[in-house]
């Protein structure tokens, strides 16, 4: 039995479980004179008969779809003679991906050995039995789960409590997704960070000056030292953000400042939304747009001026990055400076200040942390765009403070690293989890900084 | 409105000329008792405050007594703190708000053209309901109108703006060994009276309260009441209030407001003991508010 | 006192005009600020319509083809299988022959050949199949011209002229269609319907926007019922303890993560562990789906909050259970602010590029995605593919993309605005 139909099957299973728990509760009220006399509603006594039903045979389900893969493989393995078996861990797995496609059809099954002919059909004998089996066992469960739900069925039986019950976990589970979410980024980031470790010490990656991954590729360069030196990476990151916050941050602050304290209603009106476009245009656009044609401008700007410029600088990618953060700024600034207290911006006013005084003397002060923690989640945000730099800055890992030049940021490399094909034991591809692993450090160091920040200056006025 | 035109109105109020027929003076009459004085800080007539479409003040005339203390006083909503902001035109900075009407402070019509608003609140300062003390530490906060103003360009000169408002506050004893400390840290009555100090920093010929004390509890209430007392003497004050007591313990004249309109003005004494009109019996004698 | 009164009114009058300076320098810098950003908008927004509005035209040539069986090599047209092994292209060759005259030099044969797209071959033999009577007969048709041809056409009378790709005997070619109007601009159906190509006149979003709406149909599919889940539990339910505290702090961190670490939780988690299909939109919709989570969260939370509690308290008071108060009452006044936050996370995850990349949807796709499983790519990561490519005729198709990716977000931004207003209850 397939899959699909499997799970038609149990659905239908479902269904029926709910309409007789609900007909069996109605029966139970009868004799008594009328469902008031039960503890529940209907309802909740057919919802009952269907989580009885249906929820423990889908646990099943589950586990089995999570396990039976490694199951199968590790019997197919098991079934064969030692010899045909390779040893090392990467070979065994491209054996193993050799019978699958096999058993799949997807390779010819003429062209290989023996052995592989002789464990694909073994897989696909285990893999028909394993549907087989996980039908029967499911099914199996969902009866039996519903005929154990209804036999404990009566007329005291608290089945809304029981119901809501399930509905409660059901909602804490979907509430602990986040947690999980976090949980596999960090797994899945460190546990390869981790092995890269393991080929490149941490030393080295941290504070090499030198980084060329390309060229690690060969075996016999694997972990030469200087070839994954992360700081001209973390540089060229700086700089990047570094200009994007220059632009930002001035910009977005004073447009908010701006349109919050001396702009008409009918300017607000048309300004904000104009602005707010630029934080709904997705990142690839601002990349194109950077890479097509603010970098060419800026180059001929400088050709013209008597400047080398890079064709990729690092100054188009900052200026194109913060323009897309401008709104960013401008909405977190706006927020802070509203949280102000009106009264003391009455209180400056009234001692004969003007506006601009008002705003620079007290509510700027006032909303300085706020305004800090806006700050540093825009940087978290320029550190961690991915789609500007990789479009508009270079590859090549320069250390250089000039904006003028190409630089490449972490983000970069990441994507240039796992773009293509990917082994997973080369330290080329490990190096851009070690790369992750930092950037999810360094984002969430500033964002919990500013989240801390910010809930400390909101408690402050409220 | 002429200077000729406010002395007709205000003789209009003069005892035993109750009855007048010209327009002017009909539009004032309906405030009892006696709206304006001869040595006024300031003289307002006619004026109206609306908010949007509604009208928060109607027709108010009401003259302002140098170095006296005048009160407020009447229900909630009754226009009184509207009316008081429109004296240093802080409802300028409320949208939707318009004022018509005469402001005059010593002969000079405040709402003019010409006239700065940022100038005018550095002659009329005020103090609010609810302490608001900049985040800033306690000198910073009295420096600030001087530093803004340039009224002392020197460190020590603006100590001693700083020293001298703070005693005229009567806050220098509590405060003078944490300066730097900052402003919020004082206890409420303290944070009014560093506002009350900040205020007279830069020597303000008018201060308006609105509710100074509304916040505060009854020990601290009495100690900004005797600092009014005090300050009465080299300034001119005009205070909102909530509680009648208290209008009859600090102030010389009381003017009872009543949904937007001047009901009654006299001297305090006459309004808490003969009150000349029927609500402000009603609202003194607690029927109402 | 009156004296020093005078004098303090004097020097404030003396600071004023300083004052004031600083006051409108500081008001110019406010102009300047939001000057800064509306240009920006127009700019970004006009340079990329001034660049793309030609994708949606594309240059055809007109020519009178001769479906001959002897060039073609097929006896009869009634089977597929003949049909299919047709040199097509050789008809086109004889067509243009036929028009320009038979080409001597090899060289010169090549660049007649190079007038007309290499697609005109399969639009000869589809309309072959559709009616077997064609065979042996002519017809006049438009044909779709070269990429270089296009953009020479689409450049001309323009301040630069493109013809670094075209040669002196192209360009009498094609000043011999323009004579008669044998060459002219349509309306270009085949870039919303086919799929991406080497061939820049061939390439279309078609296959892209597919592979979009499978992925966002996974990714409104999980998103949105966990994500309001989640939302419900966090304000109607969760005790006060360390576990909902840990959850908020996560989901306010999630919600900040850059999203090409979630293209890493996808590479390791998604295909190396749980051996995900790769490169197929159930992928790209898990992936997305954990990236809009968070913002889903977050706009569903403030939804429920903003329904007041009178309405729990009275739901509560005449004997209901706090979950029938939550999924009767609260929800369906919740649910317009919370479909407003889904509409907004879902044209965030259009928008979406940097994890998909890593997840294997940048491989080169020809072929239209018709289920979740197969491999596909989305209008985001199209855009960037073709971004990257070194033809001219590309940078017109890209802007195109974007102008359709846009018009997209647009849509669904208003739809957010439009639910938002006219559901929203005052309380």
């Amino acid at each position: 039995m397939s899959l699909v139909n499997l799970i038609i099957t149990l659905a239908l299973l479902i269904a029926a479980a709910y309409f007789w728990a609900h007909s069996r509760s109605l029966a139970l009220a009868k004799p008594l004179g009328g469902i008031r006399h039960l503890h529940s509603l209907p309802l909740y006594y057919g919802l009952r008969g269907a989580i009885w039903c249906g929820l423990p045979a889908l646990v099943v389900l589950c586990l089995w779809l999570m396990f039976d893969d490694p199951v199968v493989q590790s019997l197919v393995l098991a079934g064969l003679p030692a010899d045909a078996v390779p040893a090392g861990p990467a070979e065994r797995s491209l054996f193993l991906s050799t019978v699958v496609n096999v058993a799949s059809g997807a390779l010819p099954a003429a062209d290989q050995p023996a052995a592989v002919v002789a464990a694909a059909e073994r897989y696909n004998a285990l893999r028909g039995t394993g549907q087989l089996l996980v039908a029967v066992i499911t099914l199996g469960v969902a009866i039996s789960g519903l005929l154990w739900g209804v036999r404990r069925m009566s007329p005291q039986l608290r089945a809304r409590q029981e119901v809501e019950r399930v509905f409660r976990w059901a909602l804490l589970a979907c509430a602990s997704i986040a947690i999980f979410a976090t949980l596999g980024i960090v797994v899945s980031v460190l546990f390869e960070s981790l092995r890269f470790f393991e080929a490149v010490p941490l030393t080295d990656f941290l504070f090499g000056l030198e980084w060329s991954p390309q060229t690690a590729i060969r075996a016999d360069q694997v972990g030469s030292s200087g070839a994954f030196g992360a700081v001209p990476l973390f540089m060229g990151t700086l700089l990047i953000s570094a200009i994007a916050l220059l632009v930002a941050v001035p910009v977005g602050l004073m447009s908010a400042i701006y349109l919050g304290e001396y702009a008409g209603s009918r300017l607000r009106n048309i300004a904000k939304p104009a602005l707010e476009i630029l934080a709904g245009v997705p990142t690839v656009v601002y990349g194109f747009f950077a890479a097509l044609s603010v970098a060419p401008f800026i180059r001929d700007l400088g050709a013209s001026l008597g400047l080398s410029v890079s064709s990729e600088s690092a100054l188009a990618a900052g200026l194109v990055m913060g323009v897309m953060i401008i709104p960013f700024v401008s909405s977190l600034a706006d927020d802070v400076i509203t949280a102000v207290p009106r009264s003391l911006r009455d209180g400056s006013l009234a001692l004969g200040a003007t506006r601009s005084e008002t705003v620079k003397k007290v509510i700027i002060p006032a909303a300085l942390p706020g305004i800090v923690g806006g700050v540093l989640l825009a940087a978290s945000r320029a550190i961690g765009e991915t789609m500007i730099v990789v479009m508009a800055a270079g590859m090549a890992a320069k250390l250089t403070l000039n904006p003028l030049e190409a630089v490449t940021t972490v983000t970069v490399q990441i994507v240039t690293l796992l773009v293509g094909d990917q082994e997973f034991d080369s330290p080329k591809t490990l190096a851009a989890f070690a790369l992750g692993l930092m950037l999810f450090l360094i984002t969430l160091l500033l964002n919990v900084i500013a989240l801390y920040i910010v809930k400390k200056y909101r408690e402050l006025y409220d | 409105m002429t200077t000729a035109a406010l002395d007709s109105a205000s003789a209009a109020a003069a005892p035993g000329r109750h009855r007048v027929t010209e327009l002017s003076e009909l539009l004032t009459q309906r405030t009892t008792g006696k709206p304006f004085v001869d040595a006024a800080k300031m003289r307002t007539r006619n004026v109206n405050v609306y908010y949007g479409e509604k009208q928060a003040i109607f027709d108010v005339g009401l003259d302002i007594g140098r170095n006296q203390v005048i009160a407020m006083i009447g229900p909630s909503g009754c226009g009184k703190s509207t009316f008081l902001r429109a004296l240093n035109r802080m409802n300028d900075t409320v949208v939707g708000c318009r004022v018509t009407g005469e402001f005059l402070l010593d002969d000079e019509d405040i709402y003019a053209p010409k006239m700065d608003p940022v100038a005018l609140r550095a002659r009329v300062g005020m103090v609010f309901q609810k302490p608001n003390p900049f985040p800033k530490s306690i000198y910073d906060n009295v420096a600030y109108g001087a530093k803004l103003h340039g009224l002392a360009s020197r460190r020590i000169e603006l100590d001693e703006v700083v020293e001298g408002s703070l005693r005229k506050a009567g806050l220098w004893e509590e405060v003078k060994d944490r300066l730097v400390q900052p402003g919020t840290g004082l206890s409420g009555g303290q944070q009014q009276r560093l506002c009350i100090a900040r205020a007279i920093a830069i020597n303000p010929e008018v201060i308006l309260m609105d509710e100074p004390c509304s916040a505060l509890d009854p020990i601290a209430t009495a100690r900004v009441e005797e600092l009014i007392a005090e300050l009465a003497e080299n300034y001119t004050i005009a205070i909102v209030t909530h509680s009648m007591q208290q209008a009859a313990r600090v102030s010389h004249r009381t003017a009872y407001f009543h949904l937007g309109k001047l009901i009654e003005v006299n001297d305090t004494q006459m309004v808490f003991t003969s009150p000349q009109h029927e609500l402000t019996e009603a609202y003194i004698t607690g029927r109402f508010g | 006192m009156t004296e020093r009164k005078a004098s303090t009114a004097e020097i404030i009058r003396a600071s004023l005009k300083r004052r004031y300076r600083a006051e409108r320098r500081f008001r110019l810098y406010g102009i300047a600020a939001v000057s800064f950003g509306l240009l920006a908008v127009l700019l970004l927004l006009t340079d990329i319509i001034g660049k793309g509005h030609g994708a949606f035209r594309q240059t055809y040539v007109q020519l009178r083809v001769h479906y001959d069986p002897d060039v073609l090599g097929i006896a009869s047209a009634t089977d597929p299988a003949a049909l299919a092994l047709g040199d097509y292209e050789a008809v086109v060759r004889q067509a243009l022959h036929q028009r320009f005259g038979a080409p001597v030099e090899r060289a010169e044969r090549r660049e007649l050949s190079a007038l007309i797209s290499n697609a005109a071959g399969y639009e000869l033999q589809d309309r072959l199949r559709a009616n077997p009577a064609l065979l042996g007969a002519s017809e006049t048709l438009w044909l779709l011209a070269d990429d270089d041809i296009d953009a020479w056409f689409k450049s001309r009378g323009g301040g630069a002229e493109f013809t670094s790709r075209m040669s002196e005997r192209k360009l009498a070619w094609v000043d011999s269609l323009l004579e008669k109007g044998e060459i002219a601009l349509r309306f270009n159906l085949d870039f919303f319907t086919r799929g991406d190509s080497r061939e820049p006149e061939q390439a279309g979003i078609g296959g892209a926007v597919k592979g979009s709406l499978l992925t966002l149909a996974i990714t409104l599919l999980l998103s949105f019922p966990i994500g309001v889940a989640a939302a419900i539990y966090l304000e109607e339910f969760a005790p006060q303890n360390r576990w909902t505290d840990f959850i908020e702090v996560n989901i306010n961190n999630l919600a900040a993560v850059p999203s090409v670490i979630f293209g890493l939780l996808g590479l390791a988690v998604f295909i190396n562990f749980f051996h995900m299909p790769r490169s197929a939109p159930v992928l790209g919709g898990v992936v997305l789906a954990l990236v809009t989570l968070p913002t889903v969260i977050i706009s569903s939370r403030a939804a429920i909050k903003s329904v007041p509690p009178s309405i729990r308290e009275a739901a509560l008071g005449v004997g209901a259970s706090r979950m029938q108060v939550v999924l009767g009452h609260v929800l369906p006044l919740a649910m317009p602010g919370m479909l407003t936050g889904a509409i907004l996370g879902m044209a965030r995850a259009l928008g979406e590029t940097a994890p998909l990349l890593m997840i294997g949807m940048v491989a080169f796709i020809v072929d239209i995605p018709h289920g979740f499983t197969d491999p596909a790519t989305v209008l985001p990561v199209q855009i960037f593919l073709w971004a990257d490519s070194p033809e001219r005729a590309f940078v017109e198709k890209t802007s195109g993309a974007i102008m359709v990716l846009l018009a997209f977000l647009t849509l669904m931004n208003a739809l957010a605005v439009v639910l938002r207003k006219r559901l929203e209850r005052r309380w």
